[in-house]
């Protein structure tokens, strides 16, 4: 079938302002980025190009080992998401109805009613040494002095689990949703076990939910700012950490720019490997999700 | 490039766009500043005084250098950077305009403090800075818990371990190098030299580290530890000491015996400013000796007015004699201006302290 | 299978039950020997698969089915036919094990099945849905089953492709299930049960979601399949036509309770309620009054004052009469229906052509709503056009009388 040139005047006209959006709120500020990232300083005002930025990633261990740790530690948040995520989902999606369900749907998205910081700042508030829970279990005689739960990576983990949890339910609770009951039913009535209906037909008809969440959780752990700042300890540096650190306190953009494509390029491999390791598309998980 | 240029053009229709709907309203003047820094009752009484409307932004050193290179010196009408920040970054980015010091009244300032400030700021024979609010870095111990506390090494004592704190940020790595016997202001315009010093007080805060419960961040943060006792001695400013000192007596701001590190926040005129004329009429406002005293006690810290400290109240004068001894005044280490490219070796160096484990 | 487990579980066996709508011959396949245990081997130890004893359910203050017992013996095709909403679903879902009794027991080959999950019943089910896994090849569809019970990957693969096979899916293993025709889906839904030998398959209107033609053919394939592997079926629908063609026997339910249980033929011809006479199959229903009785026979005085007569025990208060289209005659002139108790005379109202079903409407002197009767194939009165007059006719033991 041809189309007719006026009609595809129109479609152009149509989508020209979502095209004319996208690109300049995503791809010229990511053009400016990459522009920036392969310049480097000569004397004051003089840039010259060239790739030294990227060596630096690669030649200086401190900054490759800073983004291996913060992706290391956001596929652990990314798991522990799902592994939590996945019950309450299934609870939300098979068992609650009518005004329990959209309960348990706010009681989700509640939390995030309030700023990214004020959540981190709620739990320094029990975390911390002279906190909630550091006085309850004293008061409780669980211990007799003061135990620090913050600044350290299980505190950052804590508080990036949380900040993603809702991000994962949504798209898994929207994956069981469209699960037949009659299907799961049919599970048992051949004889399987809970797990074996889990493992065979649950998790296999998530699976689109679950691709999806993981990458929506990832994306925004890799990402995450203030979280591993506030919560993080002395000694664990998160990759956006040295992004702002070559951005702010060192006025180094080229070489924060560098960092950023790093981030952009390396999270993406990072997702493009686990959609294949699970055998998964990213084009029927965005279908689906 | 031709992206950058026009993106810029855009950006520079937008703002004119939204230039268009305010020109009509009251004259601005946007400050681009630190936290205490202006009180609401002097805001108030410089509008009325001249008809000006204060926009605040608070910020701090870097970000207020940050904020001016991304807009090339657009965007605020006038910054207070520290002194020692602003000839290299005029050097490299070119944010600030020079200083017409016709327009100041000259005679409102300490006139040594001004000297020495507008000496620090000049590039290329300009002025770009002039003395506003000035303080020190050094040391707030709880005296009770930590009475050994004298000087920065003693942050990193295992009787202590998990009880104190430092910003992870250039100030920590001067102190410590001048605790442990070096003088980095003397190496500042030697880059080999300073790396290889800022590597060895690297190695020393690193050690350090074991006795740090947090590297602190905000100034809030800080204060709520040392007030809760989770935090027992810590490297801050002053001003922070005597506030915790007005709440609690125990806890006392003391001049590290190295020497407290001085620095002094200055007014300078962002080099896209649009009200120039503001900028000054709000200096010369504040300079006035009684202005000054309340922004100082708002503030608590000293200021560059000259006069003002007799107008300011007994407590924080008080706390000062105490902190300061006459030997401390004089062992204070000044702040020269940072050259370009400093930052970078202290930036790594500090990259690894928080990294490494 | 473990003679064992079975002498502990099969305690019910004492107290057998008497098959009291069992086929001809069950009550002598009850009799049983225990002491010899090549018996068991050899022969079913039960005469019936499944019995379920007073079983009611209650939702709340609401008895979804209220009171049911019945049994059904091995091999035979057992249909519950009953409008939506009459409790059949909920019943076969406590065969399944979704459900669980309120009050009564639940009985396969004697083996009661209260507390037993529905991954452990002998039972398998054939979703209304099909409940394909989708997530499945064709061939994993129906091994599912086996592996969940341990049998070994290859093995199972193995017996699944020789099940499809038997139901004319030769091939079809590595398939998508949602690469399948609507019929194909229903033979793997019935293969998946099948494969395991289940003592028990449950159909739940499997033939719903097919048109027609489809249905008309799965019909008389489904037949066929439980014939060819002689599995017990227990078959529920709202179609009176599927469970006509297809069942052993019926039982008809209204309201969380059975009306009737029989062979279709007895459900047809001899309705023991008026819920069954004008549920199961066509029929002319009025209202009236009865007349006179005596001897089984009554006379109805229709509302118009028409007298009109025909079978049931029924006497004094407002009745129901009914009468199969089939079982009223036609003539052109009324001397051919002479004999018959019951004879009006019409004028053809509408012809309702569809076949060999095809029915006449006659608006006739006496009677509130038109007759149906049926239009002949043949005859001088395959012809009859809209308009024309017409003679009917029926006998007194056609139709059914029952207290309204």
């Amino acid at each position: 079938m041809s189309k007719k040139p006026a009609q595809s005047l129109t479609l152009f006209l149509l989508l020209a302002p979502a095209i004319l959006w996208l690109g300049l709120l995503i791809v010229l500020p990511h053009v400016e980025i990459l522009v920036l990232s392969f310049s480097e300083r000569v004397a004051p005002r003089v840039y010259a190009f060239g790739f030294g930025n990227y060596l630096e990633f690669f030649t200086e261990p401190l900054y490759w080992r800073t983004f291996a740790r913060t992706a290391t530690m956001s596929i652990i948040v990314t798991a522990l998401t799902l592994v939590l995520a996945f019950p309450i989902a299934l609870y939300i999606a098979r068992v609650a109805r009518g005004r329990l369900k959209a309960m348990l749907l706010l009681l989700c998205l509640l939390p995030f009613w309030v700023s990214e910081l004020v959540r981190t700042l709620g739990w320094m508030m029990l975390l911390r040494e002279t906190g909630v829970i550091s006085y309850v279990l004293q008061a409780i005689g669980v211990t007799d002095q003061r135990i620090e739960f913050l600044y350290n990576d299980g505190a950052v983990i804590l508080g990036l689990v949380y900040g993603g949890l809702l991000f994962m339910i949504v798209p898994l609770a929207n994956a069981l949703e469209s699960l037949e009951p009659s299907v799961v039913e049919a599970g048992f009535d051949l004889g399987g076990s809970r797990w074996t209906v889990l493992r065979r037909i649950v998790i296999p008809h998530a699976m689109p939910g679950i691709v999806a969440g993981s990458i929506i959780v990832f994306m925004l752990t890799v990402g995450n700012f203030a979280t591993p700042v506030l919560l993080g300890g002395k000694n664990g540096l998160w990759f956006t950490e040295q992004i702002y650190a070559q951005f702010i306190t060192r006025f180094n953009w080229p070489q924060g720019a560098a960092f950023g494509m790093l981030l952009l390029v390396l999270s993406s491999a990072i997702v493009w490997a686990g959609l294949r390791l699970t055998g998964q598309s990213l084009g029927t998980t965005l279908k689906q999700a | 490039m031709l992206t950058k240029r026009a993106s810029l053009k855009l950006a520079t229709a937008f703002a004119a766009l939204m230039i268009a709907g305010t020109a009509q309203a009251a004259e601005k003047l946007r400050l681009l500043t630190w936290a205490d820094y202006v009180p609401k009752d002097v805001v108030e009484q410089f509008t009325k005084e001249t008809g000006i409307e204060v926009e605040i932004t608070l910020s701090n050193n870097e970000e207020m250098i940050s904020k001016l290179r991304a807009t090339q010196g657009a965007g605020f009408d006038l910054a207070q950077p520290s002194q020692d920040r602003i000839s290299g970054p005029q050097a490299e980015f070119g944010i600030y305009k020079p200083l017409d010091l016709s327009k100041l009244k000259s005679d409102l300032f300490i006139a040594s403090m001004l000297e020495a400030t507008k000496k620090n700021t000049t590039v290329d024979g300009k002025v770009y800075g002039v003395p506003h609010i000035w303080g020190t870095d050094g040391l707030v111990v709880n005296t009770k818990a930590a009475p050994k506390v004298a000087d920065y090494n003693d942050l990193c004592d295992q009787a202590l371990a998990g009880k104190t704190s430092f910003r992870a940020k250039r100030p920590a790595l001067i102190a410590f190098a001048f605790a442990n016997g070096m003088d980095p202001f003397a190496a500042y315009g030697d880059a080999k030299a300073y790396t290889a010093m800022m590597e060895k007080v690297g190695a020393k805060l690193a050690e350090c580290k074991k006795s740090v419960k947090f590297f602190w961040d905000g100034k809030d943060q800080l204060l709520n530890a040392l007030r809760s006792g989770e935090v027992v001695a810590a490297m801050a400013w002053d001003t922070g000491g005597w506030k915790l000192n007005s709440e609690s007596a125990d806890i006392k701001f003391i001049a590290p015996k190295s020497g407290a590190l001085g620095w002094v926040d200055t007014f300078a005129i962002p080099a896209k400013g649009r009200n120039d004329d503001a900028a000054y009429k709000w200096i010369n406002f504040n300079m006035r000796p009684e202005i000054a005293a309340k922004v100082a006690a708002s503030a608590g810290n000293f200021t560059a007015s000259n006069g003002a400290d007799k107008l300011m109240q007994g407590k924080l004068k008080d706390q000062f004699a105490e902190s300061f001894p006459k030997a401390a005044i004089d062992n204070i280490k000044w702040y020269p201006a940072v050259p370009a490219g400093l930052e970078e070796i202290e930036g790594k160096i500090l990259d690894r302290l928080k990294a490494g484990s | 299978m473990d003679l064992r487990s079975w002498d502990q579980s099969d305690a019910p066996f004492t107290e057998q039950r008497i098959v009291l709508r069992g086929k001809p011959g069950s009550l002598f396949r009850t009799m049983r020997w225990p002491g010899d245990a090549s018996f068991w081997r050899t022969s079913m130890a039960h005469s019936t698969d499944l019995d379920l004893v007073n079983v009611t359910k209650r939702f709340g203050s609401h008895a979804a089915v209220n009171d049911v017992s019945f049994s059904v013996a091995p091999g035979e095709f057992f249909s519950i036919l009953g409008p939506s909403g009459c409790g059949k679903t909920t019943l076969m879902r406590m065969i399944a094990g979704f459900e669980h009794p309120t009050y009564g027991d639940i009985r396969i080959r004697g083996r009661s099945m209260i507390g037993v999950p529905a991954n452990k019943r002998p039972v398998n089910m054939v979703f209304q849905s099909l409940a394909l896994f989708p997530m499945m090849s064709v061939g994993e569809n129906v091994a599912y089953g086996l592996t969940c019970r341990g049998v070994s990957r290859a093995e199972a693969e193995g017996r699944a492709n020789r099940m499809l096979e038997r139901v004319g899916l030769k091939g079809f293993g590595d398939r998508r299930v949602t690469a399948l025709s609507g019929g194909q889906r229903q033979r793997v839904a019935i293969a998946r049960c099948l494969v395991l030998e289940p003592t028990l398959v449950l159909l739940d209107e499997p033939l719903g979601a097919l048109d027609l033609k489809l249905r008309e053919h799965m019909k008389i394939e489904l037949k066929q399949l439980q014939a060819t592997f002689n599995t017990t079926f227990a078959y529920i629908t709202h179609d009176q036509s599927e469970a006509l063609v297809m069942s052993d026997r019926i039982a008809v339910m209204n309201q969380g309770q059975f009306e009737q249980v029989g062979s279709p033929r007895e459900l047809y011809h001899n309705p023991v309620t008026p819920f069954v006479a004008s549920f199961v199959g066509e029929t002319n229903k009025w209202h009236g009054e009865a007349a006179f009785t005596s001897n089984g026979s009554v006379a109805v005085r229709l509302p118009s004052g028409t007298v009109i007569q025909g079978q049931g025990k029924m006497a004094d208060k407002a009745t129901l009469a009914f009468v199969r289209p089939e079982a009223i005659a036609l003539a052109q002139d009324s001397s051919a229906l002479s004999g018959l108790p019951n004879k009006f005379e019409g004028r053809v109202s509408a012809v309702l052509f569809d076949g060999a079903n095809s029915s006449l409407l006659i608006d006739t002197a006496g009677f509130d709503q038109p007759v149906r009767a049926v239009l002949p194939q043949a005859g001088p009165l395959a012809g009859l056009t809209v308009g024309a007059p017409i003679h009917v006719g029926w006998t007194a033991d056609a139709m059914k009388v029952f207290a309204a």
